[in-house]
């Protein structure tokens, strides 16, 4: 049985608006701007989700997670490749014993529009194949449709199939159009044992912002609040720079604490961030900026 | 694994920049003089103590020097101005502020121990935008008040506090021009030095002299100001104490006066809210300056059964306060502006506790040096408690409970102050309910703190008299 989530939790959006650029005045500078882009760099789920992806794309892909940048001493490394589950095996052989994750998504991502045992069987498929994290992406339409409990069941039994691998719930906020519906399709996502909240799958415009973001992790602590248990948050599409980066550490640390401020609790979704950062702790070592010929691009 | 503790890096706004003469005389005629008092008397820096300028101290001689020199500029230049000329002044005042936006935040911050945040984001651009738009007034007046034949009134005398003190001098200064009047003004002793800045930028911007004449000084300049027989309209922001003393002095003249004192908002959150957003907004509403602000929502009411999430959550925001140097970019909370304002909010700190409140206040360092005070709430208040009762005018929050809508009602409006109160529902219908019910000036839904040249602020009650900002803010200086 579900909860009832007839009555929510009501959100202003001027208010999330407001807060955020709080957030956004904080001026991180010198050793606060180096741990927090050598965190951000650790959260980041390295992705390609393309029709075009081949097994040469992901190994490709799984050598720059495990080396990021050879040259600067002490980077760490992404948090997990991302990838579609027909890619999870080359990913998890390329990736060895290291410790980045192999994330999938699964679900007939990224509509989501299938039935249920097309979803659980790529779910299963994925984990079986070494996926230790999926990313599944809810039915939108039944959510509009005010069909909660459907979403709610199919989450649970999703995760049900993830066994061990822990599970993403993707809210496509893009398409859910309003910060009360954000904040109900995570409350609903995490009711039913979601490990991590997603904003996006990428496909959509818009992706990740931050104020969608800011109702996530409010969600997040309000359960953790209630409950003491806590939840991942992963926003995803559209964080491309270091300093957006900052801001969206800023939001976290401010809003759910030290607790959180590690990749088992919070990542980016992102392909291009990485370089972004590496140009900038790069440019932290050496003085000065330098050619983006320098830094590698897989 | 280990916590990853997050300490921000000192971010000091550079200040350097900003050029404080040593000493300041009073500007008058369009020039600064030396006081004909021959006093002077030492502003600091309420974060560090150190001493920043000297200012002279304006003695009853200068205030009729600087009401004469008012008088003559009304009479020979400003009244006879055309409205379209004098709109271009007012105007070009506004663009420099903008173009020296940076200098007087920082000075502002300096001087007044707000932090830089604040005075960079709202002090300065505010008290810009309120010239901008009183400068599009200036040759409208026929238009805003028709068929009434707007008259100027002639000279001003106008007192503003320690709190906003740049913004209040352009809230003061802006319409009064606009409507065609001459200026005295007087900035609060404590933070005299934007006030000399945009004395400088008058100056630089050439209005005519004698038009803004801005003296300096403690309560018997201002006291000599508002007993000058030749003053023919009287504006104070401040204490309703001093309030009372202005009005019984006046009494029996045909001054014209606006008062704008002392207050204690409600700050009202029912089961329906957006719980997140409001205690956003109640932080913000009370920390705001240091709760150095008359409007600052400083009595929050609470529908019971939220009370104890609401509480648990400001306490955990208030964890995540920064409280320190006003020059850094970071700083939340800043200093308190004086020692006697200090030492009068830890009186009431200690009244609270011997009243039995619970007492809340976050977990956080204080500068060694400066005058600091942690934000601090009071729990479980009732109406009866003298700090609930009494204006704190600091950092300072007490917190009530209320069960029905018109008990709420009741409570917010039993207090000797009606300058704001804030409400916080999903319900439209219920704002408006509140906002014909709740006796204050100004009443905020689902926000707190929002200022805008075009909007009227002012009182009820004892929190005073009259309107700034917006056409009603023109009213004050003309004869309709």
């Amino acid at each position: 049985m579900s909860p009832n989530f007839r009555h929510t939790v009501l959100i202003d959006q001027t208010g999330v608006e407001e807060r955020v650029a709080r957030f956004n005045t904080r001026s991180i500078k010198k050793e606060t701007k180096l741990s927090g882009l050598k965190l951000a760099l650790n959260m980041i789920d390295l992705t390609t989700l393309e029709g075009k992806d081949t097994d040469g794309k992901v190994k490709q892909l799984c050598y720059k997670a495990l080396h990021l940048s050879d040259d600067i001493p002490g980077l760490p490394t992404v948090a997990a490749i991302c990838v579609y589950p027909n890619h999870v095996k080359t990913a998890r052989k390329a990736l060895g014993n290291s410790a980045v994750k192999v994330a999938s998504v699964a679900t007939a991502f990224p509509s989501g529009n299938s039935t249920l045992q097309v979803k659980l069987d790529d779910t299963r498929f994925a984990v079986m194949e070494g996926a230790d994290e999926v990313d599944m992406v809810i039915s939108r339409g039944e959510f509009l449709k005010g069909n909660y409990t459907f979403v709610f069941d199919e989450i649970a039994a999703i995760k049900d199939a993830c066994g061990k691998a822990r599970l993403k719930v993707i809210l496509e906020t893009g398409e859910l159009s309003t910060l009360d519906n954000v904040r109900l399709a995570s409350d609903i996502a995490i009711a039913a044992g979601a490990d991590f909240i997603k904003t996006s799958t990428g496909k959509i415009q818009p992706a990740a912002t931050m104020p969608v973001t800011l109702v996530m992790l409010e969600a997040i602590k309000d359960h953790y609040l209630k409950t003491n248990n806590m939840v991942g948050m992963k926003p995803a599409g559209g964080i491309s720079t270091a300093k957006s980066a900052l801001q969206y550490l800023v939001m976290l640390y401010e809003t759910l604490g030290p607790d959180w401020m590690s990749n088992q609790w919070f990542r980016f979704g992102a392909s291009s961030l990485a370089n972004d950062i590496i140009l900038q702790l790069g440019k932290e070592q050496r003085g000065v900026y330098y050619s983006k010929d320098y830094i590698s691009i897989d | 694994m280990s916590k990853f503790e997050w300490k921000y890096a000192a971010a000091p706004e550079a200040s350097n920049h900003a050029k404080i003469d040593a000493r300041y005389g009073l500007f008058i005629n369009g020039k600064f003089v030396n006081p004909l008092s021959k006093k002077y008397y030492s502003t600091h820096n309420p974060a560090t103590g150190q001493k920043l300028s000297e200012i002279a101290e304006a003695g009853e001689k200068d205030v009729n020097s600087a009401v004469a020199a008012a008088r003559q500029a009304y009479e020979k230049v400003w009244k006879k101005m055309p409205a379209k000329e004098r709109a271009k002044y007012i105007f070009r005042i506004a663009r420099v502020i903008q173009e020296r936006s940076r200098e007087l935040a920082v000075i502002e911050s300096m001087n007044g121990g707000k932090p830089i945040r604040e005075s960079r984001d709202f002090d300065v651009p505010t008290a810009a935008n309120h010239f901008f738009y009183y400068a599009g007034w200036a040759d409208k007046l026929d238009y805003a008040f028709p068929n009434k034949k707007p008259k100027s009134l002639g000279v001003a005398a106008q007192i503003i506090p320690w709190n906003f003190p740049l913004l209040m001098a352009a809230w003061k200064i802006a319409p009064a021009l606009a409507t065609g009047n001459t200026v005295v003004l007087k900035p609060a002793e404590t933070t005299p030095l934007t006030a000399l800045k945009l004395a400088e930028i008058i100056r630089d911007c050439d209005l005519p002299p004698g038009v803004v004449n801005i003296i300096t000084g403690f309560g018997n300049t201002g006291a000599a100001m508002v007993n000058h027989p030749d003053v023919n309209k009287i504006a104070f922001t401040g204490s309703t104490d001093v309030g009372k003393i202005i009005q019984k002095s006046i009494a029996g003249t045909d001054k014209k006066l606006t008062l704008e004192l002392g207050g204690k908002a409600a700050n009202i959150i029912f089961d329906d809210a957006p719980i997140n957003q409001a205690v956003e907004g109640v932080i913000n509403g009370i920390f705001f300056n240091q709760g150095h602000v008359c409007c600052a929502g400083s009595r929050l009411f609470v529908q019971e059964n939220i009370a104890e999430e609401v509480i648990q959550k400001l306490k955990a925001r208030m964890q995540t306060l920064i409280v320190g140097d006003p020059l850094d970019k970071n700083t939340d909370i800043g200093a308190i502006n004086s020692r006697e304002q200090l030492d009068k909010i830890n009186y009431y700190l200690k009244v609270g506790k011997e009243e039995g409140l619970e007492i809340y206040q976050p977990n956080c360092k204080l500068p060694a040096n400066g005058f600091y005070c942690k934000p601090t709430l009071f729990i479980g208040a009732a109406q009866s408690n003298r700090v609930v009762q009494e204006e704190i005018f600091g950092p300072v929050l007490t917190i009530q409970t209320f069960r029905t809508i018109e008990e709420v009602i009741e409570k917010a409006n039993n207090i000797p102050y009606g300058l704001s109160a804030g409400v916080w529902t999903d319900k439209g219908s219920k704002i408006f309910n509140l906002t014909t019910k709740l006796r204050a000036g100004v009443v905020w839904a689902n926000t707190y703190n929002k200022f805008d040249p075009s909007s009227p602020f002012g009182g009820y009650k004892e929190s005073g008299f009259g309107r700034e900002g917006g056409l009603h803010g023109l009213m004050p200086y003309l004869n309709l």
